[in-house]
């Protein structure tokens, strides 16, 4: 992975230096809450209903063992021994003390972490999908191009007051990994016919309050004018983005309100005008960073069945947790972070330290983190498949839910965060405790259920197969339930079923609308797939079905 | 008199000082346009009157307002000793995109001014980054402290003035 050199260092122990006179003159009472929010907000830092919340920024979800280590020494010394994995790949502490971040910055500091610009109207951690560098149907691996992106991004002096958050995604297969088709900016990495590296760029999507598919802005940028092209886009945005609103301000809203047309020739004549003086990325730079992320020693295996005659315990986390790699020998294990009974996403001190030691054992002293909020050992030796599992096992880790319906993203809703009007996390226990039954789960197949505590669309609910979002009704929960959403493939957005359901009845609504999937579904027809044929109507009529008959 | 924070000989020995301000506002109290002093007026007044204040025998600066459009200027920005960019608030963030379409694209060398509430001392490196070399300080904020604001980094990953490339900018520190 890539390792900061000394002017990456200084960089970063330069901003913890900032961030600790900023929080000394707030607290000294020379600073009002309004200056220093906007700080903090650069810093990851949020005010939250019962404590502060520091958001950590994990630069495309990739994780030394030592960074890992120290996560879990941070929650452990800081916090109440647990941190929670973010669908954008992030981990983020709920219990720190304000005068203690920026001694956990100064520690983050140490292991080359930091917390900038996981926050506030600013470009945010870059993501990537959790199969790169290993996926079969690659092109290239995104993460020197997302390691390039981090960069150029941290402190940009013009773009650190825009009009809102702005999140980038690169990807580099076919198939989307990253939800880069819902980002502000999605980078996917092709080659043309020479050769050479460049991305199609899509722009101006996103969830929140109005969700919205992204546009091709570009089928295919040259990767030397990477930086550039993102510079010319994020100026546009910065000057003609609406400040008036704050739920109009997303670079979607400006898309969609110019045409893509527009707005492509807005980009292209910025673009054209400052192309002379804009970086450009030099090979020698993209060299220096790519030879950070190169393969890792692999030896020279043969695949083998790891499943043959073991337990079917195994057979099911092998089946479920586990994808393949494109080196013959190997296989990437996922860390289930979903175990029933535990909120999707969290993971303790000790789960952290034991998981560090694990992946320095078994897979080259790396961990991933995955957009829906799971960890992934991506180099594992297909004969150490077993070992893995009984140790992941030990650790509560091994949950053979990957994909299924269980494996839900989840914010962390009214329990923590002060925008939410849901709590989230008894949702999902409630769900987790109504599809207990593995079987009836792999029966299921693979289902995607994302939900959030509000509108803000933290937990991706728009593009859930199943969607929930929790509303407010005259201070009560309630939870609207949308269906037919989807980031992988073809991006869609859940369509609303019907009125919202009371908190005590999501879950067997959800098992309603799972049984219509049940009794529709042709062979090896997966739900998403019953749902575009049959459409929402069956739907509809099911998930209501009872409470018809009651009246 | 204003002070004003102001950089001087930008580059490898660039210094900072606080200067009394000796420009006034059209419009500011006590302020003769008769007499020709250095002076700053709106942008909308400077479109509006252009052939005028293309006459105005003192020294010329204009004010923008965040929504303003820099190319709107035209060959005037030759004209102007001086342009002031608003930042009403700490978090807009028009400003940064004037000062640097200004300095790269339109090559103005005159005074670059951050004028406006938002002109804290946590911001003035990265105006300084996006071209500001002077800055009218916002009511209540300490000159010592926004001198040394300027010193809070010595390295940084975008080029600030054109070059050519992020390599370049990454062996050679800015201030």
């Amino acid at each position: 992975m890539y390792q900061y050199d000394q002017l990456d260092q200084a960089f970063v122990d330069q901003r913890v230096a900032e961030f600790r006179d900023q929080t000394r003159r707030f607290l000294a009472g020379e600073l009002t809450d309004d200056e220093f929010k906007l700080l903090r907000l650069r810093n990851g830092l949020y005010i939250q209903r019962h404590a502060p919340m520091l958001r950590i920024a994990i630069p495309y979800g990739l994780l030394s063992t030592q960074q890992l280590r120290k996560l879990g020494d941070i929650a452990h010394r800081y916090d109440r021994s647990f941190g929670h994995f973010t669908t954008r790949q992030n981990l983020q502490l709920n219990w720190p003390r304000l005068e203690d971040v920026p001694d956990i910055l100064a520690d983050l500091a140490t292991v080359q972490m930091h917390a900038i610009q996981t926050s506030g109207n600013c470009i945010r951690n870059v993501t990537a999908d959790h199969l790169a560098g290993i996926a079969q149907d690659e092109t290239d691996d995104p993460r020197p191009y997302c390691e390039i992106i981090r960069q150029w991004a941290n402190l940009h002096p013009e773009f650190t007051y825009l009009p809102r958050k702005f999140k980038i995604a690169v990807t580099g297969s076919p198939e989307d990994r990253a939800a880069s088709e819902v980002h502000d900016v999605g980078l996917h990495l092709r080659r043309d016919a020479q050769g050479n590296i460049g991305f199609q760029v899509l722009v101006g999507g996103g969830l929140g309050r109005t969700p919205i598919i992204g546009q091709v802005i570009r089928e295919f940028l040259p990767l030397p004018d990477l930086l550039s092209y993102l510079n010319a886009i994020l100026r546009v945005y910065n000057r003609y983005g609406r400040r008036d609103n704050i739920h109009k301000a997303r670079i979607k809203i400006l898309v969609k309100a110019v045409g893509i047309a527009r707005f492509r020739d807005q980009v292209e004549t910025e673009w054209r005008a400052a192309k002379d003086i804009s970086p450009r990325i030099e090979a020698a730079e993209v060299e220096r960073v790519r030879s950070f992320f190169k393969p890792p020693a692999y030896e020279s295996l043969p695949n083998i069945d790891a499943a043959a005659g073991r337990e079917p315990e195994f057979q099911a986390w092998y089946r479920y947790n586990t994808r393949p790699h494109k080196v013959s020998g190997y296989r990437a294990a996922f860390v289930s972070l979903k175990a029933h009974g535990q909120n999707p996403g969290d993971m303790s001190s000790g789960q952290m330290e034991a998981v560090a030691a694990l992946a320095d054992r078994v897979s080259f002293g790396l961990v991933r983190v995955t957009h829906t909020q799971n960890l992934l050992l991506a180099d594992v030796k297909q004969s150490e498949l077993y070992g893995v599992w009984q140790e992941l096992r030990k650790l509560g880790l091994a949950m053979p839910n990957i994909g299924t319906l269980t494996d839900m993203i989840a914010c962390p809703g009214l329990d923590f965060c002060s925008l939410a009007n849901a709590g989230t996390l008894k949702v999902a226990n409630q769900i987790q405790q109504q599809f207990d039954d593995l079987d009836y789960l792999y029966d299921l197949g693979d289902i995607e259920i994302k939900m959030s505590g509000c509108m803000n669309a933290c937990g991706h609910h728009h593009v859930g197969h199943i969607g929930i979002l929790g509303v407010d009704k005259h201070g009560e929960e309630w939870y609207q339930i949308t269906l037919g959403g989807s980031v992988n493939g073809s991006t869609s957005l859940g369509q609303v079923i019907g009125p919202s359901v009371a908190q005590a009845e999501v879950a067997s609504t959800i098992e309603r609308i799972v049984e219509v999937y049940r009794s529709e579904r042709e062979d090896g027809e997966r739900f998403i797939e019953t749902f575009r044929r049959i459409g929402v109507k069956p739907f509809k009529e099911g998930a209501y079905a009872t409470h018809c008959e009651a009246a | 008199m204003r002070p004003i924070v102001k950089r001087l000989n930008v580059g490898a020995l660039e210094q900072r000082e606080v200067v009394q301000d000796d420009w006034r506002y059209l419009g500011e109290e006590g302020v003769d346009v008769a007499a020709r002093p250095a002076l700053i007026v709106p942008f909308a007044e400077l479109r509006t009157n252009i052939a005028q204040w293309r006459d105005y025998g003192g020294r010329l600066g204009v004010r923008l307002s965040p929504a303003d459009a820099v190319e709107d200027l035209g060959e005037d920005v030759s004209r102007l000793a001086l342009i002031a960019a608003e930042f009403p608030s700490a978090g807009e963030g028009r400003g940064y995109t004037q000062g640097r379409l200004l300095r790269s694209r339109f090559e103005f060398k005159g005074e670059l001014r951050a004028v406006g509430a938002g002109v804290k001392q946590d911001l003035l490196f990265i105006m300084a980054r996006c071209g500001f070399d002077a800055f009218e300080l916002a009511p209540g904020q300490k000159v010592e402290e926004a001198l040394r604001a300027f010193e809070r980094y010595d390295v940084a990953y975008q080029p600030a003035e054109p070059l050519d490339s992020i390599r370049q900018q990454r062996f050679f520190a800015t201030g």
